[in-house]
């Protein structure tokens, strides 16, 4: 498993490296003039003349066939430059530590009700099949699937924000971020909310919490629709097996044959989708972040997009196809950790 | 054959999850039929159909009346904008789905029939596509190409076609070695037509109710970057874009935003009933396809 693992790694920087070229590939359909426009102020442009714009576009190496310019980018990435965001006005790599652990928090946090909550409904269901219950879980499953996440944080923040004013958008609130922000706040483990915890600030703290709980319910919504499916049906066909019949031949009382013998072998096939679950949990905070106006990676790279600014999106792609590539590496060693019979190779 | 489309066909009309999302997509094919008489457009407004008349000049949401059943939203229809983008739904739906599955077919075909190197090139370039987030290379790609339904489109089918390129070539790879097609080989049948003729009408059915599920998964993806912006222009009859109006609405007025409910609540329901309607159909097919998942 070790020579597995060690070959997936290899492979991982020819993923990057394919990845990156397409990505850049597509930016090269802009061509040099609007490639421009991301170093120099396009007021200033209209100014300039053509022979002006061409020395620029010379400076700037717009003028060089394609894999010259992917190999400048590449070597400065090397370097740890990822260029200047437009966006962020500042560089790339700056602007992405900045917001990368406002999307981690969430993305992990949201990890907690939707693999927890999502498993236990599927459970339920497969254990009542045909009841009332069932059937209610089963409506809840395909009508959550249809749901749309933004249409969903928009409901969200129609009743928890403007009706009830208990949940509010945005990443936290204007004096909770003066404190975030002051020197005297140390960042620890890089999470905003553990942070506030461990400088003792309890009220940073609750208040981080409070801006997280639309997202997460948002980005739950869907994802308990999607898990507890797959629990359910999984769940049912492994009911069905012999050895749970055996378990409870032999007296175990009901509990343990559905948590010990039957939950468990259960789980294995919810572990493949857990790499859907990565990417999707992924993407879903591009929308729940703009919904919600939080700053954070994925909006980041939403507004980036719209702004042509490519060393931003650049750095924004690069961040998310890793994990991407990572998460579904580890998924795979997990399956055959679960799973003895599979075997990697 | 025949017989085995007879038989799903009464297992599906059996299903009562699946009648009703049949029932549902009907009713949204009449809608987007007759829009022009559901919602006719203004005489003024009759070479451009699909954009939202503009009925007053208060910026405010208007509640719904008598003139305007789902009320006003940025100053346009929302009843009008609903009708006309079940039209805009419907076409980015089937002409992204259409179009894409095609691609996939064909990748995941010749991928599988050739095997070699052409498989393993085709599947590493698969993979690649794969390991950008599909939202993100959406976004990015319609940017790129200058917004607007025509580039969002284009920007889906150019990042979604792996999922059926991938099934195609694991269905072709396990008919590959039946009996049949070795038989077609022997008696000399030609490449193209052994895949199109043979190997395509038998691995077909489970792409397509993948292709169905999909549905519905695209028109909310199409809606996102109408949301973002990147889609629909300004005034155009499309459900996301009616959405990201309501935003502003719900963002700045603490308190007094369910005043505004109906900037939600109708483009929002129509799009679900849409997505719904599709996923509900995928479902039953699949269970009939596969009792081995039904749920």
């Amino acid at each position: 498993m070790t020579a597995y693992i060690i070959r997936r790694l290899l492979l991982l920087p020819l993923v990057l490296f394919g990845i990156t070229l397409i990505v850049f590939g597509l930016f090269q359909m802009l061509g040099p003039d609007k490639l421009l426009s991301a170093y120099i102020n396009p007021n200033l442009a209209e100014k300039l003349s053509p022979e002006e714009m061409e020395k620029f576009k010379d400076k700037y190496g717009l003028n060089d066939p394609l894999i010259v310019r992917y190999g400048k980018w590449i070597s400065s990435v090397f370097k740890g430059d990822l260029g200047w965001s437009l966006v962020g006005k500042e560089p790339v790599l700056d602007a992405m530590k900045k917001r990368i652990p406002f999307t981690v928090e969430l993305a992990l946090y949201a990890l907690i009700p939707v693999v927890g909550v999502g498993i236990w409904l599927g459970v339920a269901a497969a254990v009542r099949h045909n009841s009332p219950i069932d059937h209610f879980i089963r409506i809840f499953a395909i009508v959550g699937w249809s749901f749309p996440d933004f249409v969903f944080g928009l409901f969200v923040l129609m009743i928890f924000y403007s009706v009830l004013g208990w949940f509010p958008p945005g990443n936290m609130s204007l004096w909770a971020e003066e404190i975030f922000k002051s020197p005297a706040f140390k960042h620890i483990t890089g999470l905003p909310s553990i942070d506030a915890l461990l400088n003792g600030q309890f009220r940073v703290f609750v208040d981080c919490l409070r801006h997280l709980v639309g997202p997460i319910l948002t980005i739950s919504w869907l994802w308990w629709a999607y898990l507890l499916r797959i629990t359910r049906s999984s769940m049912l066909e492994v009911l069905r097996k012999d050895y749970v019949r055996t378990a409870r031949a032999k007296g175990l009382d009901e509990r343990t044959v559905i948590n010990k013998h039957a939950r468990r072998n259960a789980m294995i096939p919810v572990t493949t989708v857990a790499g859907a679950m990565v990417i999707g949990l992924l993407s879903g905070t591009v929308i729940v972040e703009a919904v919600f106006n939080r700053t954070g990676i994925g909006s980041f790279i939403a507004t980036a997009a719209t702004q042509l600014d490519y060393a931003s999106v650049m750095g924004g792609v690069l961040f998310y196809s890793t994990i991407l590539v990572l998460g579904n590496l580890i998924i795979d060693i997990l399956y055959a950790i679960i799973d003895p019979r599979i075997r990697l190779t | 054959m025949d017989k085995e489309y007879k038989r799903m066909l009464k297992k599906f009309f059996k299903n009562p999850s699946g009648v009703f999302g049949l029932v549902l997509l009907i009713f949204f094919t009449i809608v987007a039929i007759f829009a022009p008489i559901i919602a006719p457009p203004q005489p003024s407004n009759q070479y451009e159909p699909y954009m939202m008349p503009i009925v007053t000049w208060s910026p405010d949401p208007q509640p719904p009346s008598k003139e305007h059943p789902f009320g006003v939203s940025e100053r346009r229809d929302i009843f009008y904008g609903v009708v006309w983008g079940t039209r805009t739904a419907f076409r980015i739906g089937l002409i992204v789905t259409g179009v894409s599955t095609l691609i996939g077919l064909f990748i995941g075909s010749i991928s599988a029939y050739y095997g070699g190197w052409i498989d393993e090139i085709l599947m590493r370039i698969t993979d690649i596509f794969l390991s950008i987030p599909f939202l993100i290379a959406a976004i990015v790609l319609t940017t790129l190409l200058g917004t607007g339904l025509d580039k969002v489109m284009i920007a889906m089918i150019v990042f979604g076609w792996m999922g059926t390129a991938r099934l195609i070539r694991g269905n072709i790879l396990q008919a590959k070695e039946e009996q049949y097609v070795l038989a077609a080989k022997a008696i000399g049948v030609s490449t193209p037509g052994i895949i199109i003729r043979h190997l395509l009408p038998n691995t077909i059915f489970p792409v397509l109710i993948q292709a169905s599920m999909r549905m519905g998964s695209l028109v909310i993806t199409a809606a996102i970057l109408s949301f973002l912006g990147l889609g629909a222009p300004q005034g155009y009859s499309d459900w996301g874009a009616i959405l990201n109006y309501a935003r502003n609405w719900m963002l700045g007025a603490h308190g007094e935003a369910l005043k505004y409910w109906y900037t939600i609540v109708f483009p929002g329901t129509a799009m679900v009933l849409f997505v719904l309607a599709w996923n509900l159909i995928g479902d039953t097919l699949r269970d009939i396809f596969d009792p081995r998942l039904r749920i």
